[in-house]
């Protein structure tokens, strides 16, 4: 023993005296994780959230979140001697006056994106691998909350300089808090602390963005994660690989070293990008002035689909009582948000009442071989991606040379046509693709090569695959759908008849599948070539 | 007549009569000159008017009719003033290239000098505003960049984007950018309306006004990309492509890389 492992050493023994953490270390650090690249797609979110963190607390040591009125002399010449809030000055002043505070802006502002850019790619790996499954419902949850709270944390980051684009999208805010039936104009003057846009909304946000929703934030994530690690990560399916094990690598050293390694390479890709390329240049917007708009005001992307909803949004309007209902945001605005968010967080549930499987799953599944979970997705994804491209329907229309009103009329048509089109064509494909993999199975690989029989006729010779593959393709289960009984024994309808025969019929739908290969018909085949 | 004789003898005869020859024959010279000046105008403007009428025969009036009279597809010229012609035709919008939503901005089909020659004619059938010579088009001098900012925000940003970038309108129709043109065709823009800009007269935007929003139109172009490559300055569209393409993409093939390598 060398007099360094021995000085090392005495301090591990004088820690672990006092703290008894040597057990817990040594377990803990063998912990296993599975190895798959799209397992790294929530480091992404983890380490950006990082990066916020870091840049954030830079950025509050000179932003002074006041709506106090002063007069511009920092160093941007063109608007010296413009009047504006303290808030938007002292923004001007980090991104001109304070050393590397331009890139601290901008580094936070893309880690933003690719926060919630991440969180979104993360989201679409569990839901198409049925990750989400039992016993891990509540990590989806807070999943979907962590996605919901990260569009709001967005939106009030982007809006606390108070520029002319984040005035126009608190004004925005602001109508859709009215457009709430009945309590809407109370809520709205609770929220401004009087008539818009007021004195007091940067400070309120300030303190929302900056200290209640990052401690949020960081409580979810940490249950998030500790979730993971008490019920271990979720593993696609491959030799040795069962419900009952995890194969994988273990913490230390391989993903100690893999996991830090990226978190650099997220900051680096992070700040290369606040190094190269503007985001939020707020000193073009100007100041807000709610007298003032600018064309192409939109918002950052995570809000876009909600702006492009609004815009494509038919003048509805009801006259009830002496008040008027704006269906016109009211439904694109809290209605079908919320009836998004709120299916997306029930999931898993509705899928093991169609199902009816209440088993635990740790092996992941392919998307293919849950076609209707699938399709779903897919179905939501293509709803998401219309109204996310109405919200630029201006920039699109300007550099493609198209109308804006053609724009609006096929993304009004498109948004109630394309999901369902969506969902079937999904559905099939996945149908084709486990079709595929039967033929596989059953009839080995094309060579490509031709064969003359004697006969005169040619044949291609298929080469079987490895026993491996063909495990691969069919180790999945295929759940037959839900026969609840209509008739009780005595032939008398249950009182549940009409609930069954509908949960039944959802069932049979939902397991739908091309029948995997068995074992059976591969000897039977093998017989034959 | 001694008194004048002896008066002709005085030191200081032959310097006053000098002088007062050469003013005599200056001012003369000045009179005759002044009215040559003035004939020559009118021979030029006329010369003008005659080659605008003979270029308006040519190019324009299949459209806006012999005399300027306006048909169907095309508006009347007459009243519409030299600017007018100067800005449509001066950057290229007219002749137009086809029948689209709105005329586009091109290189100019006609020289400056016969662009001048139209305007002059189409000056010639009505009155209109004229084109703002050099002397009012001094905007580094009388014009201010902070309130041209303001005034912009306030006037212009809501069709031509924040930035002057241009941005759309309802059916097909946008709004130009209004980087790269001439100050002089901007103030042609403002006391015109062209297509489907609205009019700013001298009471709404006064001169002074007009000039600081140029300046401001001038700085904005002249200025550095600060923060890095300046992504159209059409605001978050196109920093969402770029999160959703470059970022998520060098991210999603770093940890391809990373889950490969441990095999």
């Amino acid at each position: 023993m060398t007099a360094r492992e021995r000085v090392a050493g005495n301090v591990a023994s004088y820690v672990d005296d006092r703290t008894g953490g040597a057990k817990w270390m040594k377990k803990n650090l063998q912990k296993v994780f599975p190895d798959h690249w799209s397992f790294l797609l929530g480091e992404i979110c983890l380490y950006s959230f990082i990066i916020l963190l870091l840049s954030g607390t830079f950025l509050t040591f000179w932003f002074d979140p006041s709506m106090r009125e002063v007069v511009y002399e920092g160093a941007y010449e063109p608007l010296q001697g413009v009047k504006m809030s303290a808030a938007y000055a002292s923004a001007l002043e980090i991104s001109f006056e304070v050393r590397g505070g331009l890139l601290m802006r901008q580094i936070h502002h893309w880690a933003a994106l690719i926060f919630m850019v991440g969180i979104v790619v993360h989201l679409m790996r569990v839901f198409f691998t049925g990750a989400f499954r039992k016993p891990r419902e509540f990590n989806w949850i807070i999943g979907v909350g962590l996605l919901t709270l990260g569009i709001v944390e967005g939106f009030l980051g982007y809006s606390l300089p108070d520029d002319l684009l984040s005035g126009t999208g608190i004004r925005i805010a602001e109508a859709i808090i009215q457009a709430i039936p009945v309590v809407g104009s109370y809520l709205s003057y609770f929220a401004f602390g009087g008539a818009f846009p007021g004195l007091a909304f940067i400070p309120r946000i300030y303190v929302v963005h900056v200290l209640l929703l990052p401690g949020i934030f960081l409580a979810l994530i940490t249950v998030h994660l500790m979730l993971v690690w008490y019920q271990k990560h979720t593993q696609f399916p491959g030799p040795g690989r069962t419900e009952k094990n995890v194969v994988g690598y273990p913490l230390m050293p391989v993903y100690m070293a893999k996991a830090g390694g990226f978190f650099f390479i997220v900051f680096g890709v992070t700040a290369f990008l606040g190094a190269v390329a503007s985001i939020n240049p707020i000193w073009l917007y100007g100041p807000y002035n709610p007298g003032q708009v600018s064309a192409g005001s939109q918002p950052d992307w995570y809000m876009g689909w909600l702006d492009g909803l609004v815009r494509m949004s038919p003048p509805l309007e009801t006259y009830l009582f002496g008040y008027t209902v704006s269906w016109n945001i009211l439904i694109p605005g809290l209605i079908l948000p919320g009836i998004m968010f709120t299916g997306l967080a029930l999931y898993p549930f509705i899928e093991s009442w169609i199902t009816g499987d209440k088993r635990e799953h740790h092996l992941l599944d392919r998307p293919r071989n849950a076609p209707n979970r699938t399709a779903i997705g897919v179905m939501a994804l293509t709803f998401t991606l219309v109204s996310l491209i109405n919200g630029g329907n201006d920039i699109i229309a300007t550099t493609f040379d198209l109308t804006i009103n053609q724009m609006m009329w096929f993304s009004r048509i498109a948004i109630i046509v394309l999901p369902p089109i969506a969902f079937i064509v999904t559905k099939r494909l996945c149908l084709s693709l486990q079709r595929a993999d039967r033929d596989l199975v059953l009839h080995g690989r094309e060579t490509g090569r031709l064969v003359r029989m004697p006969s005169g006729e040619f044949v291609e010779v298929h080469e079987p695959i490895t026993p491996e593959k063909a495990w691969l393709l069919t180790s999945h289960e295929q759940l037959a759908p839900l026969e609840l009984p209509e008739i009780d024994g005595a032939g008398v309808r249950r009182p549940a008849a009409i609930r069954n025969k509908i949960r039944n019929r959802i069932s049979r739908a939902h397991a739908v599948a091309v029948p995997k290969a068995t074992e059976t018909e591969r000897r039977e085949l093998e017989g034959h070539h | 007549m001694k008194r004048l004789s002896r008066l002709r003898r005085h030191r200081a005869a032959g310097p006053v009569l000098l002088i007062f020859a050469l003013f005599t024959i200056g001012t003369t010279f000045q009179v005759a000159s002044a009215v040559n000046q003035e004939n020559a105008n009118v021979q030029s403007r006329s010369a003008a008017i005659a080659e605008g009428k003979e270029i308006f025969l040519r190019g324009c009036s299949s459209c806006h009719g012999l005399n300027a009279e306006g048909q169907e597809i095309a508006p009347s010229l007459i009243g519409v003033g030299a600017a007018s012609v100067d800005f449509q035709v001066g950057t290229g919008r007219m002749p137009m290239a086809d029948m689209s939503q709105q005329a586009m901005r091109k290189a100019p089909v006609y020289s400056p000098e016969e662009v001048h020659a139209l305007a002059t004619y189409v000056a010639s059938l009505a009155p209109g505003p004229a084109v703002p010579g050099d002397e009012l088009l001094n905007y580094e001098r009388d014009g201010s960049v902070a309130e041209g900012g303001e005034l912009f925000r306030t006037n212009c940003a809501m069709c031509h984007n924040f930035a002057g970038q241009g941005g759309a309108l309802t059916q097909g129709k946008y709004a130009p950018t209004v980087m790269g043109v001439q100050p002089k065709h901007i103030y042609e823009a403002m006391i015109t309306g062209p297509q489907a800009m609205p009019v700013f007269s001298d009471k709404t935007l006064t001169p002074e006004e007009k000039l600081s929003i140029i300046k401001w139109i001038k700085s904005a172009e002249s200025e550095p990309q600060l923060g890095g490559v300046a992504l159209g300055r059409v605001g978050p569209v196109t920093e969402g492509l770029l999160a959703w393409t470059l970022g998520i993409g060098l991210l999603i093939g770093v940890a391809v890389w990373l889950a490969a390598k441990a095999r």
